[in-house]
């Protein structure tokens, strides 16, 4: 496969070189770094190559002549595995984070230069010291508002528009009554500014929304790097009979694409010519190839074997199933997502309530005789004490310490709500293969074959991409077997891998399914072997599901294969299983324990766990799941342990342990503060201090997550 | 008082400053890779690639 330019939009100063990135997940000392940087800056055609060793990725700048596959070749020579990162396109705007950041940076400048001039104000400055005193602050703050304050301005710009009102109504009004209010106590020599307060209430509220941020940034370039490589394109046969590379969103239903073996598919469509066997696990989870002939449907995504096909192109880039199917769960995601229920809420109860409690004060104590000036700012206070800083942070932060601590065991959360319903599942259901299984098929036993039919068997395994050869090459190759020379090698689609060795013919056949393994025969002229292939267990699924029930999460089985096969995993594991569901069966089953009341974890990792997965109240899959699986899933582990998993729903609960403590320390802190604030006895500034101290409690709190994940 | 004058703007430039080059450093990309600069000081060799930024 190759590359092309608009891949990699990102161009070196001056010139026309391209930037490819590749993720080198192997990298782990200074010595890969000096390697691959070396390696790679001394081949001709590569202008540099820089490592990122904090996402593992590579950055190659190169001329536009050199091919992404071909860079990608020269790194495995350099002996690391590597992938060629393509764009995601379900990837949000990245940057977010950044500008939040920058509002911070400024934000905190102004709020340490303010607070300066503010503290001689308080110590006793008078007269025309304390005006420019104020005047200055003024001409710092307002800048500063303007530039840090933007989001909440914008956010709540779009709430009133649509005629909603969300948290960041209330701090907009907060901050532009106190601006307004003390702009003109600077413009009538008045007692008291407040900008520090204003600064510093954006500095603290910004504080919370950066690390909300981090966290999903990490999480989408984690789950972005573990994404396989999808075909960035694809060579389009013309009527004249030329061939010509087209990138995967300029392909047009009725091109035909030329799809050579070993090559993935950058779109759906109907085989013209040839027959080969796809690998579906992208879709499916399940290793065995299916074979295609003419006038079969191929997807987007899928892995052609064998040999090499035409593809008359029936949908492409947006519209292949794979991006249907993998928007849908995006779409389906992003419903449950914690900020928009909390948002919802806050929008209907809090906010308002906080309007009227601030407008009530001001009334009153006009009412009651404090004067438009002494009422106004006892109504900020109430405004600047009731608004949710403490409450904001209380989530993200307990979020952004116990996702660190779990992606250290190799889970990614991808975003803050999974937590949240992690710790509320209460019955789990596993699939068998890739989830509770590797889904790589190894050899049994490889003990019985003789050193030469072991070379033999490396030999024909190791030319082909087929899942069980793999497992067979691995396995020998574990053993420091060597492989011996083997002529006129030829992969027969159905049938297997053949060849000639010193005059002998020998074969190594295609996988048999035979009740719960595969086995595959090896032929060495005259003499035949049979090699039996399982599907290992993933190591400490047995603690994991010990864990599990301890934590209140029983667990059962539910797979799409026979009964011996799952029989057999059940039994090792020691779970109840239900066999032969389809992904609507798998869906049912959730859809029973719902109308039980009971909150269902799914683990699983195929295309036909996507509506499982999708539907179950929280999902994991594994870093070797599907694309779609992994899309779907709201949590990915990496690791071929089980463990992960019941790390995950643990830290889960003591995550919702501690915002709950958050939670009840916020509101304490606000049932206890606004009393005060509306009997007056709370100016601005001791409002923004109280709350920046709650604020800083609930961090420390959140703090305590960090060694959750054991 | 005149001191004033000159410390309040020195006191502003200087945190414009740490400001100004906060920016740079975002724009510049010295934080996309925090543990590698922990590990780039192990490398022994003398020759870096042409956009290697560390001092």
């Amino acid at each position: 496969m190759n590359a092309h330019t608009d891949i990699t939009p990102r161009k070196a100063e001056g010139t026309d070189n391209i930037v490819s990135r590749f993720a080198v997940p192997a990298i782990r000392c200074a010595g890969c770094i000096s390697k691959i940087e070396n390696g790679l800056s001394s081949e001709q055609d590569i202008v540099s190559a820089r490592v990122n060793f904090s996402t593992k990725q590579v950055a190659v700048s190169h001329l536009p002549s050199l091919r992404e596959d071909e860079i990608k070749a020269k790194i495995e020579r350099l002996g690391f595995d590597v992938q060629i990162l393509v764009d995601n396109p379900l990837a949000e705007e990245k940057g977010g984070t950044d500008k939040l950041i920058r509002a911070l940076a400024v934000a905190g400048f102004g709020m340490m230069n303010i607070m300066l001039l503010s503290v001689s104000v308080w110590s006793g400055a008078m007269g025309p010291t304390r005006d420019l005193f104020h005047w200055i602050s003024a001409l710092i703050a307002i800048p500063v508002i303007l530039y840090s304050g933007r989001p909440f301005f914008s956010s709540a710009f779009m709430a009133l528009r649509y005629g909603r009102t969300n948290m960041d109504v209330p701090i907009t009004i907060g901050i532009i009554l106190t601006t307004g209010l003390s702009i003109f106590e600077a413009m009538t020599g008045g007692a008291h500014a407040y900008f520090e307060s204003v600064v510093m209430l954006i500095f603290f509220l910004l504080a919370g929304r950066v690390l909300d941020g981090m966290m999903r940034d990490r999480a989408r370039e984690g789950i972005s790097a573990l994404l396989k490589q999808t075909a960035p394109g694809a060579m389009v046969l013309n009527d004249d009979g030329t061939t010509a590379w087209v990138a995967a969103k300029e392909l047009r239903p009725d091109m035909r694409m030329v799809v050579a073996a070993g090559d993935n598919l950058a779109a759906d469509g109907v085989i013209e010519q040839g027959s080969s066997n796809f690998d579906f696990a992208l879709m499916t989870g399940e290793s065995e190839p299916q074979p295609k002939g003419s006038g079969d449907l191929v997807l987007a995504g899928t892995l052609n074997l064998t040999a090499p096909v035409t593809v008359r192109i029936t949908a492409a880039g947006e519209d292949t199933s794979l991006s249907d199917i993998a928007r849908l769960m995006d779409e389906a995601g992003q419903q449950r997502s914690f900020y928009v229920r909390v948002a919802d809420k806050a929008a209907r109860f809090y906010a308002p309530a906080v309007h009227s409690l601030a407008l009530l004060a001001f009334v009153f104590w006009m009412f009651a005789g404090a004067g438009w000036h002494q009422s106004l700012l006892i109504s900020v206070a109430v405004l600047i004490i009731t608004c949710p800083c403490a409450l904001g942070l209380a989530v993200p932060a307990a979020q952004v310490v116990a996702s660190g601590a779990l992606l250290r065991k190799g889970v990614m959360i991808k975003d803050g709500s999974a937590l949240e319903r992690l710790a509320e599942a209460d019955r789990a259901l596993f699939d068998k293969t890739g989830t509770l299984t590797l889904g790589r098929p190894v050899p049994v036993d490889v003990d019985h074959l003789s050193l030469q039919q072991k070379q033999v068997a490396l030999a024909l395994a190791q030319a082909s991409s087929h899942p069980v050869s793999k497992g067979i090459r691995a396995a020998l190759l574990a053993q420091n077997i060597a492989p011996v020379q083997i002529d006129a090698l030829e992969e027969t689609p159905g049938e297997g891998m053949s060849g000639c060795w010193d005059g002998v013919t020998v074969a190594l056949g295609k996988p048999v399914k035979s009740g719960d393994h595969l086995s595959c025969q090896l032929r060495v002229g005259e003499e035949s072997v049979d090699i039996e292939l399982e599907d290992e267990l993933r190591p400490d699924v047995r603690e994991a599901i010990d864990r599990l029930n301890a934590l209140g999460v029983p667990a059962t089985i539910i797979s799409g294969d026979n009964a011996p096969s799952v029989a057999k995993i059940s039994g090792a594991v020691g779970l109840t299983a239900q066999t032969g569901a389809s992904p609507q069966e798998k869906l049912q089953a959730i859809a029973r324990f719902h109308a039980a009341g009971l909150k269902v974890l799914m683990v699983g990792d195929g295309l036909n766990d996507g509506p499982a997965l999708a539907a179950a109240h929280v999902s994991i899959a594994p870093g070797s799941a599907s694309d779609v699986g992994q899309q779907a899933s709201d949590a990915v582990f990496t690791s071929d342990s089980f463990l992960p998993v019941a790390l995950a729903v643990q830290t889960a609960q003591r995550t919702m342990q501690i915002v709950r403590q958050n939670f009840a320390l916020a509101i304490g802190y606000n049932v206890l503060a606004v009393p005060l604030a509306l009997t007056g006895m709370v100016t601005p500034l001791v409002a923004a201090i109280a709350m920046s101290l709650s604020s800083l409690i609930v961090v420390g709190n959140a703090l305590r997550l960090n060694g959750a994940a054991k | 008082m005149s001191g004033l004058a000159i410390l309040i703007p020195v006191a502003l430039l200087m945190g414009l400053a740490g400001l100004v080059f906060f920016f740079w450093a975002m724009r510049n990309g010295q934080f996309d890779d925090l543990d590698g600069a922990a590990q780039r000081v192990l490398i022994d060799e003398e020759e870096m690639s042409d956009d290697d930024k560390e001092p």
